[in-house]
């Protein structure tokens, strides 16, 4: 369980649009690693190529190597099924499978990839429903469609789902945008027990959040609107807040600009 | 302050006038309410008097057992008695190839056209073909299958050749539906499950087209009736039988727009002019039904939240 | 240098277990399903029972892992492709499909084509101008002319019919009858459409002539010196002016139902500007909703004309051919025979392949008058501003109305 990510001279595009402009970085195991920067700065973008998940947009590819501990992810032979099996994704917006109930989207991702056994599922939904906080608000109605929770009941079951399959790392879109201040906070307590189990990498718009809930916090930035997004700083998160390096990481997280 | 207050004029207390609009506007406004209820008045006329023609001349042969058992065998014009049992079947199982026929095509077209071919050329292709075929009359479709189907491989007139042209007509509403149907799955279903590592041909069968699935199916059920309707195809393909077929691969079939048809002109006579209008109530009740049953499963299908 | 912001320390640093049970509390408020008496004791028991559960996973999800493909060997995952025979077949099967639709049409056109061509060169007479029709035999000649313009002129008098009624009825039903009565007329209006038009034929000759008679006689009283309103002696209601109204009546469903969806989605920022203003309802529907759905209306008057061209059985079944003696009559209160009745009128004479090739060949003519009015509705809708957002929300009203209950 949890693995090392490391990313060296990272490119994205999107067809001749260069989105995302050299990013090195690692994330460390059984840590939260936050994302922060304005809008448009390529931060999801980049997350997105960590499981591969960019390539769902017609046109997008990246340059460059991300390590999975000794694998590239990139690498021939290497199938983006495969690599979103064990890189898992949570994102802005709930989306429970409206098809199916509670028990079903938790089991979603075994059913989905053969697996049969209803001992098996059982066990599986329980557990990971235990290990999104999510179990005693659901256990009587784990029939009833996933649509019908509130969204941060919502939320807490698509990361109920990711975590069903095991994956080795999870990574989140900006998991709480969505949500209200309550369900908000459900969240980021659930990151943080999260990550004695997965190396976890969130994207937000919120600073207290990243400063709430991550041990590393990277700042991404693009110097105009057009310009690919950069990696502009990654530090201890206490660092990033009390003491960044950078100029612009100063001036965007004391609200001058952003 | 207190200059703005200087040039405020003083509190009058005086009544605004607010009991209408001039003249000319009311009368103008009145007219056009006037005008757009006779619209609706005038448009709901036809339809009241054809279904109550339709109902009043045709209802009491649908009372009888024998309208669904029977046929109309050894039943002349100037006789009553028999049943339509022949035509519904005829309907029925010209109705039932078309749609094993069009369906899976249909079906699998669109996810082509959303899925697969998503802003390619080779979808816009398909795309304006899938308009060309919109814009087939049904009795151009009808021609079409007689040239390939009987001048050609020199084949009888038979219910299948019927189902062929219905094909036609049928293959491009379904597409087109189920296109915008699965085009309403947000993305975000396809991501998560993406996310979750599950295939893409997966991920369409047990994650898209299940979402979409009531929608389809109403596209499928609106299809149907509008191909039950047709006439036109019957005339020119297959001949109509007074006796029991349900072999669509040989012999003449009887339908119900044929089975309206055959007797139309013979309206003078009683019995027969029963027989076309109650053949008349049975296929509007048949496509009705499709119809409410397209509603009811679209309103019930799709899991919805609270 | 930096400001109170940025050295703060955030609201709430990360790990101070103090905090946890606050939150808890906070969570369940919010879930409110569990009970509340021990709800704490029972969170924090749940907290232990987490790790364990993780190490039962862990074992679980490696035996999981023997039936997927995420095996784990030497601490290196196996990455290899995945389901992708099942990706070729269903993706093939799927470009399969959209492949034989283009398959489909092309054969449709080259077969109508092949058909058409012989009977064309035979064709003793002008095929686009000619208004005998006598195909078949050793001088076989045929023309379009009769069939092209009755099968125009009862359309576009259907259309012309059709549409400002039907506008009319979509802005009764969006903007002028009351909430309950607005959805049930929606969907009597709609099941004008399900009616099959053998049906509409019939009532149309039966019922529906006979009161057209005296309009008939009115208008060719007072039009009469128009050859277009010129009445031919007889008492003939098998007409192309009863066709023409028949045929408004079968187009009426689809021309309303297009142009009300179109009304409804005028935008409410627009209408209550008008009415903001002080504009009556009916300057309201002028200023804002008429030309937001103007295009729509087009389009859909376009598709309703597309409709009434290939209408086949009504037309057959109300118009009543003219004697071949005859002379030609322009009238529209004289009989004819469109494009789709007259193939239909005649498929038993399709005896031998030249006499099919010259219907064939009407057919085709048919065909591309279809195509051409369709393709226009099509472009009209594209070009106008609000006509392309249209369809888009038109799918999302419709989804919206599947799936709500």
């Amino acid at each position: 369980m949890a693995k090392r990510i490391e990313v060296s001279g990272l490119n994205v595009y999107y067809g001749d649009f260069k989105a995302v402009e050299d990013v090195s970085m690692t994330v460390e195991p059984r840590s939260v690693t936050a994302f922060i920067g304005p809008s448009g700065c390529g931060k999801s973008t980049f997350l997105r190529t960590l499981n591969r998940m960019h390539e769902v947009i017609p046109g997008a590819r990246v340059e460059g190597k991300v390590m999975l501990d000794q694998q590239d992810l990139y690498a021939s032979g290497i199938d983006p099924v495969a690599v979103r099996r064990v890189v898992g994704m949570v994102f802005q917006r709930p989306n429970p499978f409206p098809t199916m109930s509670i028990f079903d989207n938790v089991a979603s991702g075994l059913k989905l990839n053969g697996v049969k056994d209803k001992k098996k599922l059982t066990e599986v939904v329980e557990k990971s429903l235990h290990g999104a906080n999510l179990w005693n608000e659901v256990k009587d109605r784990l029939d009833k469609p996933g649509a019908g929770l509130s969204g941060g009941q919502q939320q807490r079951l698509c990361i109920a789902r990711a975590i069903a399959v095991e994956p080795e790392v999870i990574l989140m879109d900006e998991p709480c945008s969505a949500l209200d201040p309550i369900s908000t906070l459900a969240i980021e307590d659930l990151i943080e027990k999260l990550k004695d189990r997965f190396t976890v990498v969130i994207v937000t718009h919120n600073m207290q959040q990243a400063a709430r809930v991550s041990d590393q916090t990277a700042f991404f930035n693009l110097a105009a609107t057009g310009k690919p997004g950069r990696l502009i700083e990654m530090a201890p998160t206490k660092q990033i807040f009390s003491n960044p390096a950078e100029k612009a990481t100063e001036d965007y997280i004391t609200g001058r600009f952003g | 302050m207190t200059a703005i207050a200087e040039n405020t004029p003083a509190y009058d207390g005086k009544v605004l006038d607010l009991t209408g609009k001039s003249g000319a506007r009311a009368f103008k406004n009145t007219l056009a309410t006037v005008l757009i209820v006779l619209a609706f008045a005038v448009a709901m006329i036809p339809l009241l008097w054809i279904l109550w023609t339709v109902v009043s001349k045709g209802y009491h042969l649908l009372l009888s057992a024998d309208w669904w058992s029977q046929s109309q065998r050894g039943i002349t014009v100037r006789r009553a008695g028999g049943g339509a049992y022949h035509a519904i079947m005829g309907t029925l199982i010209m109705a039932l190839i078309t749609a094993l026929v069009a369906v899976p095509i249909a079906i699998l077209g669109a996810v082509y056209l959303v899925e697969y071919g998503k802003g390619t050329r080779a979808a816009k292709v398909v795309s304006f073909m899938i308009d060309i075929l919109t814009g087939v009359p049904s009795i151009v479709a009808a021609l079409f299958v007689y040239a390939v189907w009987i001048t050609v491989f020199g084949f009888n007139r038979v219910g299948f050749a019927v189902s062929l042209s219905l094909v036609l007509l049928m293959l491009p509403v379904v597409l087109r539906s189920t296109e915008e149907m699965l085009k309403l799955v947000p993305d975000e279903l396809r991501e998560a499950s993406y996310a979750l590592g599950v295939p893409k041909w997966k991920t369409i069968l047990k994650v898209v087209v299940p979402t979409a699935f009531g929608g389809i199916i109403t596209g499928v059920m609106l299809g149907l009736a509008r191909v039950m309707g047709e006439t036109a195809p019957l005339l020119i393909l297959v001949g109509y039988s007074k006796n029991i077929n349900l072999n669509p691969f040989n012999g003449f079939m009887g339908a119900l727009p044929t089975m309206i048809n055959q007797d139309r002109t013979e309206l003078a006579l009683p019995n027969a002019a029963d027989r076309v209008w109650a053949a008349a109530l049975t296929l509007i009740l048949l496509v009705l039904a499709l119809n409410l049953l397209a509603r009811l499963i679209a309103r019930f299908s799709t899991i919805k939240s609270k | 240098m930096s400001s109170p912001d940025g050295t703060a320390p955030p609201d709430r640093p990360d790990g101070t277990a103090a905090e946890e049970p606050k939150i808890e509390d906070l969570v369940h408020e919010d879930a409110g399903t569990t009970p509340q008496f021990g709800g704490l004791a029972s969170e924090h028991a749940d907290h232990e029972a987490a790790q364990p559960a993780a190490e039962v996973m862990t074992e679980s999800g490696v035996e999981a892992a023997g039936t997927t493909a995420t095996t784990e060997t030497d601490g290196k995952l196996d990455l290899g492709p995945v389901g992708h025979l099942g990706d070729r077949l269903f993706g093939g099967l799927a470009r399969g499909s959209g492949g034989l639709v283009v398959l489909i049409v092309a054969f449709v056109g080259i077969f109508l084509l092949a058909l058409a061509i012989p009977a064309l060169v035979d064709d003793k007479s002008n095929f686009l101008f000619s208004r005998i029709w006598e195909p078949g035999g050793d001088q076989p000649r045929f023309g379009i002319a009769a069939l092209f313009y009755t099968t125009v002129i009862s359309s576009i008098i259907a259309m012309l019919i059709a549409v400002p009624i039907a506008i009319g009825v979509a802005l009764f039903v969006t903007y002028y009858a009351p909430k309950r009565l607005a959805a049930p007329v929606a969907h009597a209006v709609d099941l004008l459409a399900a009616v099959p038009s053998i049906i509409y034929g019939l009532w149309g000759i039966l019922f529906f002539a006979p009161i057209l008679r005296p309009v008939i006689n009115g208008l060719s009283t007072a039009l009469g010196w128009i050859p277009l309103f010129e009445k031919p002696p007889g008492d003939n209601v098998g007409v192309v002016f009863t066709a023409s109204v028949v045929l408004a009546i079968m187009i009426l469903p689809v021309v309303t139902a297009i142009s009300r969806e179109i009304f409804a989605q005028t935008p409410t920022t627009h209408r209550e500007g008008a009415l903001a203003l002080g504009a009556t309802r009916w300057e309201m529907i002028r200023l804002s909703v008429l030309p937001y759905g103007r295009s729509g209306v087009v389009s859909a008057s376009m598709l309703g004309l597309g409709r009434a061209l290939g209408e086949t059985v009504a037309v057959l079944i109300i118009l009543s051919v003219p004697n071949g003696n005859d002379p030609w009559n322009s009238s529209i209160f004289a009989g004819g025979e469109t494009f789709a009745s007259k193939i239909a009128n005649n498929a038993a004479e399709f005896d031998s392949p030249e006499k099919t090739g010259a219907y064939i060949a009407a057919g085709l003519v048919l065909f591309v008058v279809t195509f051409l009015v369709n393709s226009a509705a099509r472009i009209i809708v594209d070009r106008s501003t609000p006509g392309t957002k249209r369809p888009r929300r038109n799918r999302r009203t419709r989804a919206a109305e599947g799936a709500s209950a």
